[in-house]
Parts: C-alpha cells; structure tokens; sequence
C-alpha cells in the first residue's frame, strides 16, 4: 500500500516496503540524493530532515512513521532562516568533502528556527549529532552565529 | 571522436553530469590528441583546449581540468586559483571537471601513477598548470591582436577581458576562443612575475570554494548519488575474518526477498544485487553463508600486542645512524626511556564505499571517488580481460578520503563482471562494513631512550618502532622500500632535524594479514617524538620550546649521517631547508603566548614537525575538568611556500587539527580472535563539535614552491596536548588513545 506525505511542500506517494527507511525512501524513490547514509544508526547526522519542522534522523526513521507528514529535505530547505544558514556556510567556505554538510545544515536551520540567539552551549547540544570527518566545526560554529546575526538584519 | 556515456545523478535526468569527466561536450579524450591541441568540434565556434589541463569556450567559461580527486581539501579552487591567475581569467568564470584515467597526461608528478595523495597535488602540479594558464593566455593575446590588427605587446587581459588601450577595443575569452585555437601552440611561454599575482595568494574573500555552492544545496554528486537506467544496487556479506574465503553458501532465502535479483560469489565475499538498497541490505541478512577461515588471521589485539612487543625487545632494520648511540647511552649522566603504543584506526570518512560501474560494448565504465586512478584502471582491465584505454573512470567527489579510497572499485567491477554484466551496479558498503572489513591505520608500538649528559644536552636518541609496512603491501609503492624500511612508519623520527650527536631509528615490519592504507597524516611517529621530548626537557630541567630551539638551531643537513634508508630522490627534501621549522616555531611560541602565566589547572603544550615538506608547529592549551581535559585552543604556525589559497589552508589546519585530535583521544579498534570489535560511530568514537579547540593558523609568508597542506596540520596536535598536560598535572599518555588512560 501506498505512503502519503508530504515531501517539501508536494504531495508525494510511495509504494515501498513501509519498514523501508525514510532516507531510502527519499534517495531512491524520491531521487533527493542530498540527504546524505552515513552510518544507518543515528550516530552521524548526515540523513537529517525536518519532519514537521523538527530535526529527526531519516536513516532510522521508517517511511510508515511519517505517513501524512511533513517533510522537508536539504532541496526543499526555504524561507529567511534557510537562506541566511546557506549564505552564511558560503561565506565562510564552510565545506571541505561536504559529505555531511546537507545534515549539518538542516540541523543547523532547526536550531535557529527554534533559538534565533544560540550560545555555543546551545550550538554544542543541537550540533553534537552531526559529525564531520573533514573538521568544519569551528567554521560551522561561526556560521550559526553569523546566520544568527544576518537575522536579526 | 568516441563517444562519453553519462550517467545522471539520480536527482534530475539531465545528460550532464556536474562535476564530472563527462561534462564538456567530450572534447578531451586523452588517448589521441588532435594535432592542435585539444579542442575540436564538429560545427560551430571552437573552443580553446591548447593542452590537457583547461578548456575556454565560447560561452566564456574557462573549465580547468583536475588531475587530482577533490575529496575536500580544495584542490579544484587552488588549481582554477593557479591557472585563473596566469591567464587573468576571472574567477566567477572559472569551473573545474576532473580528469579521466589517463596516466601519460594526468600522472601525479611525484608518483608516476595518477594519484592523489601525499599532501602533494598542488606541489606537483604548480608549475604545470601555471604553464598551462600562461599558454592559453599567450594564444588569446595572439588572437586579439591578429583580429586587431595591432602588436601582441599592446594587449592585456584585465579579469578576462583582453584589451587594446590605445584603440580602445576590448574582447573577451569566449568571444576569441575559436581564433585563438587556430595558432600553434608555443613551446615556451613566460610565466607571470609572482610579485605581480592578483589571485594567488589573496585573502580579501575574492577566491570562494568553487564546490561550495553544490555541497550547500545539496546537488553535488558523490559516488553514492549516481545512477543508471536499470541498475543493480549490490552489497556484498564479507566474512568476519580478515583472509576467510566462502565455503559454502545457501541463498535460497536471500532470493525470496522482494526486490532482491542475484546473488553472486565474488572474490571479496558473495554480493547480492537488488532493485533498491534496503531490498539488498535484507537480501544479505537472510544469505547463509559458512566461511572457510583456514587461512585467516586469527589473532587478537592481545596477541597482536605480544608479537608486536616481542619484536620491540630486537634490534631492527637500520632507518637511520648518526655517531654511536651505545657508546654515547653508556656514557650518558642520565638515561630517559618509554614505551608507546598506537591503536588499529579506521578512516572513516563519512561517505562509506559506493561506486557505479557498467559493462557496454566498447569496455567499461566506472564512476568513483577513488584516488588512485592508474592501478585501479590497469586492474579493472585484468579483472575484464580488456585493455586499459577500455576501462573510463569518471571521477566524481568523494566524501571524505584520509588514505581509504583506493581502488575500492575493483570490487564493483567483480560483481558486474559476475552477472555478466547485464545491468549495471553500484556498489554501497555500510558504516559496519567499513569498520570490520575496510583499511586501516596498523597498530605500532615504540621504544624511545635518550641520553643526557652531565650538563643536560641531549647526547643520544635511540628509538625503535614495530609496526606493518603500509608500503609494502602495494605492488605500485612498495619500491620505495629501501633495505626493507618503510619511509611511513619511520618519517618524523628517522627524518628528525633536531641536532643530536648520535642517533639510532630502527624499525620492524611486522606480517599481519589486516589490510592496511595510508593514513593522512599518519602521526604516531610525530607524538612519540615530541611528546618523548619533553619528558627528555622534564628530566633535564629545560623548557620545552627552548630546547626545541636549540636543537634546531644547526643545519641538519650539514651533518654526518652515516644511514639514511630512504629513497635517494628524497634526500633533497627529506629535511626541513634550515631555518625555516625554527622559524614556525618562534612563531606558534610567539602567537601562542610561550612562557605567559596560566590558571592553575591549565596547561600549554607545544610541538613542531616537518611533515609532506612543510614544517608546522603548534601550541595547545588545555583546561583539566573532573573528567580528564578539555583542549581550549590550539595555535598553528605553517610554512607551505607560496600559500595557493590562504583561506583554504586555513580550512585544511583546522580540519587537521580535528582530525589528529579526533585520532588521539578516543578513537581505536580492536580484534577478538581476529574479528573487528567495534562496528558503527558509537563504538568507535570521534571528534564532535563540542569538543572542537579554538584554533588560530598562521601562515608564514614564503615565495617557495607550495608544499603540503592537507596533511600537515594533523601531525603535531596530539603531541601538543598531550604536552599541554604534562605540563598542567605531571601526566604522561604512552598509551593511546588517551581514554584508555
């Protein structure tokens, strides 16, 4: 049977096995390649999307638990917040690989959206999930507080 | 003119695909060049292609093609930042491809082999594509001034603009490209006066990443994200033991799952192919099979230890003599001596193994982020009984590399070979997969003894290190074995420029059946060397920098060395050009704030290497918490030559230092009975953001020819927060990582 939701801003439809993982989902029946399998145990963070607006691991999400919901990827990643993160993270060449990055991003865009002020504690505790082999983090760092500042126009 | 075949990445159907080979129109093809360069089309205006490393089009885009995979250090941005600059291009016209498999054309300089590594893409490729640049700008001025009827000394390029003052005419690259391909490419050409550079070397923000808005928006492609009409998505069961072969194997289960289309043996292990990832993944778990494990490695990380230790108490292959270490150890006032021991690491980029590869009629096809393109193409067509030039690699980025993406291919190509090539295959490997079958940093145990003389001097420095040879297990590198010493497991100690009158570096290859790889920045010789040096400092009541200082204060390369086995072409850069590693530790002591009071708790810690010919040094401060330490900052003073991309070398020295710390403080796998213990991210552990330090990179200005910086940054850290500690509580870690402590 089909699962329904909603898939950045779409309607969208899959009929794949429920128990697959949303990330799976999205990658290959979806085609939205930037969500990115990095371990497939939410220790890593490059599979994070927003479902209903909230940071979750889609690697250990199945596609049956977000039927009917709303779910945002890197390609759908829109509205003032997004655009200031994403300009922040050029500004400052955050990316190396940039393997992880689609995740760091979309934590990155909840953790704003949720505290548009973030000390380095609360970019610690949001950011701690996504690891990044390549060592941004000091840049990442300084790109939440500079997409933080842009905000505030 | 053949023909390239795309593959699309699965996100839009486009016949393009971004950041790989097949972009372009197919204008270079490596095997037969076109009498006048490179460029040829069949209709319309030409594009300028006078030799194998860029490309200008009529649509005014200069397209720089890579020799070298960008696996994240920014070697596309500095080699468009190379070529921009001789040919005065602007850099929002830029655009880099990668360069197909094509040893003749693309070989790294230094190898002989197309390969990326070492820390040496840009050093190799400098003055190649600045030649490059300046020949392409010769053939544009050319064409100007015939059009313009004018002398080729009037034109200029102003930021991709050629003009002629006088007249006032003015044109662009693409508008000359097709004149310009119709010259004679010259033999000689004049490279820019470097005083006069505009792009390298500039910090004023002007030089962006030119991968970063792909990696923002999620639409780089990556090894993982390539897809074909028809594929096959393959994961292969490999057994638990490293060297166990399949025996036996029921899949009669493993077909039943939906999706799942064939199951097949395969050198490497049995792969099953399915019509997606999952149905594969479920696929593998209903396979049985029974592994023949005659011929395994058995042995754990304790008896690992003990053979690895055993060979520790013998004398080694000889890695370098300076005077007579026992004489001067006999006769020292006071002896100093520890033991370290280094754990089996995995890379772990965060990409695990995942390539595309098809068979068509004319050869076969591979899309991969591996660095090393040569064997793996020479490999391939032993593999499928074709010839080389019928084995295209497609390069595509690669998330994250750190010595792990070599050849992983070949295996992709065996399971297209052993469906007979009737649909093509991605291959995927999984985070546990990557833990427990993939390539590793090897074990290494050291022995460090030094000898102080009545006054405190530093006399004798002896220092034995077991460990397997990375070098020797590849048929492509093991030659630069000299008397059976593998320059990576002694580089740093053997390589020492500090001015000790008698030195003794030995060395024991160890036969261990895990395969093993390079690792960037491969850094335990440089955390048993620097970190053993300040216990020396503690005994012999000196400061750490000031005695750094003084032992670098002579020419290394003026003294007696009596064996040196390393490879002859490298002895002339072996040592750090005195005093230039004296030099970036004067300035991390400096900008590091050497000798000024801290809290009580905290601790400075300092060290300096000459690593893939860059001297480095670093100071690190740590804080002590209930729990162990907190590493607040480290300061970075790096010596590269001409720094290409100032930014970008900063990126790469704070990623190093995020890298080393990561390797030293938590991360470390072990065997049980020759099995992997660990198997995803949370058993073994690495670095994460709240444990990042604060770090500060200096660059010293240089008009030397660049050298490493990829790896350079990841060599010295360990070793200065460890001594940072030392320094703070008195404690040594000769155990790593440091959580074992």
């Amino acid at each position: 049977m089909a699962i329904t939701l909603t898939l950045n801003g779409r309607d969208a439809s899959f009929d794949v096995d429920p128990e697959t993982p949303l990330l799976w989902v999205l990658r290959e029946a979806g085609g939205l390649t930037g969500t990115k399998f990095g371990c497939g145990a939410a220790q890593c963070g490059a599979c994070t999307v927003h479902l209903d607006g909230v940071p979750i691991r889609s690697c250990i999400t199945t596609v049956a638990d977000v039927e009917g919901a709303k779910v945002t990827t890197i390609e759908g990643a829109s509205g003032p917040v997004a655009a200031s993160v994403q300009a922040a993270w050029r500004r400052l060449d955050v990316v190396q690989c940039g393997y992880c990055q689609s995740g760091q991003i979309m934590a990155a865009i909840a953790l704003l959206e949720e505290t548009p002020s973030p000390t380095d504690a609360d970019v610690d505790s949001a950011m701690r999930g996504n690891i990044c082999r390549c060592g941004t983090y000091q840049r990442i760092r300084a790109a939440i507080h500079e997409a933080a500042r842009t905000m505030k126009g | 003119m053949k023909q390239v075949l795309s593959a699309t990445p699965l996100v839009s159907r486009r016949s393009l695909l971004k950041g790989a080979a097949a972009a372009g129109a197919g204008l270079i093809i490596g095997f037969h060049l076109p009498e006048r360069g490179f460029a040829q089309q069949s209709s319309g205006p030409r594009s300028l292609a006078p030799n194998a490393f860029l490309r200008v089009t009529p649509d005014n885009r200069v397209t720089v093609i890579s020799k070298h995979l960008e696996h994240g250090v920014g070697i596309h941005t500095g080699l468009a930042t190379v070529i921009a600059e001789e040919l005065d291009a602007d850099w929002s016209q830029m655009a880099v491809e990668p360069a197909p498999a094509d040893v003749e054309l693309y070989k790294n300089l230094a190898f002989g082999i197309q390969d990326t590594g070492g820390s040496n893409s840009m050093s190799n490729a400098y003055q190649q594509y600045r030649r490059a640049g300046a020949t392409a700008r010769a053939l544009l001025v050319a064409a100007a001034a015939a059009r313009w009827n004018v002398d080729p000394a009037d034109v200029s390029i102003v930021r991709g603009t050629l003009r002629h003052e006088a007249s006032e005419r003015r044109a662009t690259f693409g508008e000359l490209a097709d004149e310009a391909a119709s010259f004679d490419v010259p033999g000689e050409v004049t490279l820019k006066d470097p005083a006069h550079f505009r792009l390298i070397g500039s910090d004023d923000g002007i030089i962006r990443r030119l991968d970063s808005p792909s990696k923002i928006n999620g639409t780089a492609t990556y090894g993982i994200d390539m897809s074909l009409p028809d594929m096959l998505v393959a994961v292969v069961a490999r057994p638990r033991l490293f060297g166990a072969t399949v025996e036996s194997l029921d899949d009669s289960a493993a077909r039943q799952v939906p999706g799942v289309a064939e199951v097949v043996p395969i050198p490497t292990g049995v792969a099953v192919l399915a019509n997606s990832f999952w149905a594969a993944l479920r696929g593998r778990e209903a396979l049985r099979v029974e592994w023949d494990e005659t011929d395994a490695e058995r042995r754990g990380t304790p008896e690992l230890l003990a053979e690895h230790q055993r060979l520790l108490d013998e004398p080694g292959l000889v890695a370098r003599r300076d005077g007579d270490v026992e004489v001067a150890l006999a006769r020292a006032a006071k002896t100093v001596t520890a033991d370290y021991s280094f754990p089996i690491l995995a890379h772990a980029p965060l990409e695990p193994v995942s390539c595309l590869a098809r068979l068509t009629d004319e050869g076969c096809e591979i899309w991969t982020g591996d660095t090393t393109l040569t064997p793996l193409q020479m490999k391939a067509a032993e593999t499928l009984g074709l010839r080389p030039d019928q084995i295209t690699i497609h390069s595509v980025f690669a998330g994250g590399h750190f010595g792990r993406r070599k050849e992983t291919a070949l295996e992709a190509v065996e399971i297209v070979k052993a469906i007979g090539g009737r649909a093509p295959v991605k291959l995927q490997w999984t985070r546990e997969d990557e833990m427990r079958n993939g390539l590793y940093r090897p074990m290494y145990l050291h022995r460090a003894t030094a000898g102080l003389d009545e006054e405190g001097n530093v006399i004798a420095w002896h220092h034995r290190i077991v460990g397997q040879s990375l070098l020797g297990q590849s048929p492509e590198f093991a030659h630069f074995l000299v008397d059976g010493v593998d320059l990576t497991s002694v580089a740093g100690v053997a390589t020492t420029s500090y001015n000790i009158p008698n030195i003794l570096v030995e060395t024991h290859n160890v036969d261990l059946g895990l395969p093993v790889s390079t690792y960037r920045g491969n850094n335990h010789m440089a955390y048993a060397m620097e970190t053993f040096l300040d216990e020396v400092a503690h005994a012999a009541g000196r400061d750490p920098y000031e005695l750094r200082r003084r032992l670098l204060s002579h020419d290394v390369r003026e003294k007696q060395i009596d064996v040196l086995a390393i490879p002859e072409p490298m002895k002339a850069h072996i040592f750090a050009e005195h005093p230039r590693d004296l030099r970036v530790l004067q300035l991390a002591a400096e900008r590091g704030g050497w000798g000024e009071p801290l809290a009580a708790g905290r601790g400075r810690g300092i060290a300096v290497a000459y690593a893939y010919s860059t001297p480095i040094a670093q100071v690190a401060e740590v804080t002590m918490t209930d729990d162990g330490f907190k590493v607040d900052r480290v300061v970075c003073a790096i010596d590269c030559g001409v720094a290409v991309n100032p930014d970008v070398i900063r990126a790469q020295m704070e990623g190093g230092i995020a890298y080393g710390l990561s390797s030293v403080m938590r991360s470390e796998l072990t065997l049980s009975g020759g099995a992997i213990d660990q198997s995803n991210f949370h058993d073994f552990q690495v670095l994460r953001i709240d444990e990042m330090p604060e770090v500060e990179v200096h660059i010293v200005a240089s008009d030397a020819a660049p050298t490493g910086a990829g790896e350079p940054g990841v060599v010295p850290v360990g070793a200065a927060v460890a001594n940072a500690v030392f320094a703070a509580t008195g404690r040594t870690f000769h155990e790593l990582p440091f959580s074992r402590n």
